[in-house]
């Protein structure tokens, strides 16, 4: 099948508050699939469900073959799922590279004795993390800060840093939270160049955007929430057409 | 980074290395020969602590856990000593067998008491831990009836010393013509074991694990998001942290001879932590100082009493006063000014260098 992750009939409330009601979606192999919608309506609590930080009432998660609900965050990312943060979450007084050698942690399995002995294969797997890690720093422009700590990187840095971290776990599907948030034109036009590549090279990326305009041109999917329901979904085209699209957005006056 | 040293560089390292070396094998019988007998004992004590502080910076410092009752597994380790090395069981074992067994004993402790703090952060963790110490040591002292186990406040007494075969290290010996002492003798051995906590620590430190411990010290959720289990690795600082303090606490009862829940209070907790705050939080070396300045510095202040009575006649400060003055002094005066620690870790030097650049 094509799909990669499924969710069918998810529900989560707070309280008395019906964060996500009933919501099914299916996010194609290869595809920039973006998730919308206004302030409060349900996207990063969906995005929080997907990995673990939440339990879901109602429904289930499939990654691949995988469910993921019920599973913890870590169990979650080995499964192939990783994640940013809204409001960036780096490991402050970490190093750069530190930061994605963290993000190999799930792929390697040196423990204690092997850290304290520095037996061959525990040599082997840190020259290949440490390898990837530069690769990655390299590639995301941020090979010059390898050994700076991570909350002195400049704002564009960090959310790229914090991209690279993900990748280094080498993800089959990687979220992005508001990954533009705070951007500046430049930096925009990067991020969407680095996405693109990142879509080329066969990864799958689901993302949240609050730039309408940066979802339009990038997404080949979307999935519009509001109320934390799922009120449209298809190719940019037909859902920026969607009446209750434009309704949820603009409000109903101005159908 | 550092895994591939220029030969030129090597060289001095080397150098320093057996200087270190020779300077740290001397250092028993300068301080013998220029401050006395009972300096050698102070200084066989100050290797203890750092053992100890290095075992609570692996919790404190790197997994960022604030635990409040880490002289537990120091009580546990030296207790499991007494009972098998004293009259009072009427047992006997060598050392090479009790101090691993006390060291694991404490390990698993750690574990035990970390599993219902998992969900815990910051004071709260502290609280909780806090009791733990305290459990732990109101056990100690009531564990004499109906089963006389611990003897209660009186402790046990008559702790064999370390014995390798009829070699104690309790009696002086003779090497090339030079008398070694206990004290001595037992500085080698602390010396010994206190380099293999440091090795152990400055390779964690450097590791994948280490590495996913300061990361859950750093943000948890984050690190749980990618790919830490954040449980398992909690727990393993836990059990590590406490395998030291148990290892220190089986080598305390064998270099006293006696101990006492008394002994183990949360003073003593505090007075650690106070080592791996004031020294520098997860750096070695910062952690290692701190040990040595806090076990030290009050015996200098000891001296004080006597400037005063030479200088004035009469003792104004009380000494013992004077120490937790200057204790108070020299935690605020680090927290306002080197937030970081005495010797803060390379990592803050870098970006220095950074900043500079």
């Amino acid at each position: 099948m094509r799909a990669l992750l499924t969710v069918s009939g998810v529900s989560k409330a707070f309280g008395g508050l019906q964060a996500l009601s009933d919501i099914s979606l299916q996010v194609h192999r290869g595809e920039i699939f973006g998730l919308i919608g206004p302030n409060g309506a349900g996207k990063t609590t969906l995005f929080n469900a997907f990995t673990g930080l939440y339990t879901i009432d109602r429904g289930e998660i499939h990654l691949n073959d995988t469910r993921l609900d019920g599973r913890k965050p870590h169990q979650v990312l080995q499964a192939g799922l990783a994640r940013t943060f809204q409001n960036i979450r780096l490991f402050a007084e970490m190093t750069a590279l530190e930061n994605v050698l963290v993000g190999r942690h799930a792929r390697t399995a040196s423990g204690v004795v092997g850290a304290v002995l520095r037996l061959p294969a525990t040599r082997r797997e840190e020259a290949d993390s440490r390898e990837r890690a530069h690769a990655l720093l390299h590639r995301m422009g941020l090979a010059k800060h390898a050994h700076r700590l991570a909350k002195n990187l400049p704002y564009g840095d960090q959310r790229r840093l914090e991209i690279a971290r993900a990748l280094a776990t080498e993800p089959s599907l990687l979220a992005l939270d508001e990954p533009a948030a705070g951007m500046n034109k430049a930096e925009r036009t990067a991020l969407r160049e680095l996405l693109l590549q990142l879509q080329a090279d066969g990864l799958t990326l689901l993302l949240i955007e609050h730039d309408v305009k940066l979802v339009m041109g990038l997404c080949t999917r979307l999935a519009v929430l509001d109320y934390g329901v799922k009120i449209a979904e298809g190719t940019p085209d037909v859902v920026s057409r969607d009446p209750r699209v434009i309704a949820a957005y603009l409000g109903d006056e101005a159908l | 980074m550092s895994s591939v040293p220029s030969l030129n560089k090597a060289q001095p390292r080397w150098l320093v290395f057996g200087l270190l070396a020779l300077g740290l094998a001397l250092l028993p019988f300068l301080v013998d020969a220029g401050l006395g007998r009972s300096w050698v004992r102070l200084l066989d004590l100050a290797l203890l602590y750092v053992m100890l502080a290095l075992g609570l910076n692996i919790v404190v410092g790197y997994a960022g856990l604030l635990d409040l009752g880490y002289v537990a597994f120091y009580a546990l380790g030296a207790y499991v000593y007494a009972w098998l090395a004293s009259p009072h069981f009427g047992l006997h074992l060598p050392f090479w067998v009790i101090l691993p067994l006390g060291a694991m004993l404490a390990g698993m402790f750690g574990v035990l008491l970390g599993t219902p703090t998992l969900r815990l952060r910051g004071d709260y963790l502290a609280i909780v831990t806090l009791g733990f110490g305290e459990i732990i040591r109101i056990f100690l002292n009531n564990l004499n009836a109906p089963v006389n186990i611990t003897n209660g406040p009186q402790g046990i007494n008559l702790i064999d010393p370390v014995r390798l075969g009829s070699f104690s290290l309790s009696q002086p010996h003779e090497v090339f013509g030079y008398t070694f002492t206990g004290v001595h003798l037992t500085y080698y051995l602390f010396l010994l074991l206190t380099l293999a906590v440091i090795f152990i620590s400055m390779r964690l430190e450097n590791s994948r694990i280490g590495r996913a411990w300061v990361a859950i010290r750093e943000d948890e959720i984050a690190a749980a998001a990618t790919g830490i289990n954040t449980r398992n690795l909690k727990l393993l600082a836990f059990a590590m942290g406490a395998t030291f303090g148990g290892l220190a606490g089986g080598l305390f009862a064998s270099f006293q001879g006696f101990i006492s829940p008394e002994s183990f209070n949360l003073m003593e907790s505090i007075m650690i932590l106070c080592m791996i705050v004031l020294g520098g939080m997860g750096h070695i070396p910062g952690v290692i100082f701190g040990a040595l300045l806090l076990t030290l510095l009050p015996e200098v202040l000891r001296y004080t009493g006597d400037w005063q009575r030479n200088l004035f006649g009469q003792i104004y400060v009380d000494p013992a006063d004077l120490r937790m003055l200057l204790f108070g002094l020299a935690l605020v005066a680090v927290m306002l000014y080197r937030p970081a620690g005495m010797i803060p870790s390379a990592r803050r030097r870098q970006e220095f260098a950074d900043a500079k650049g």
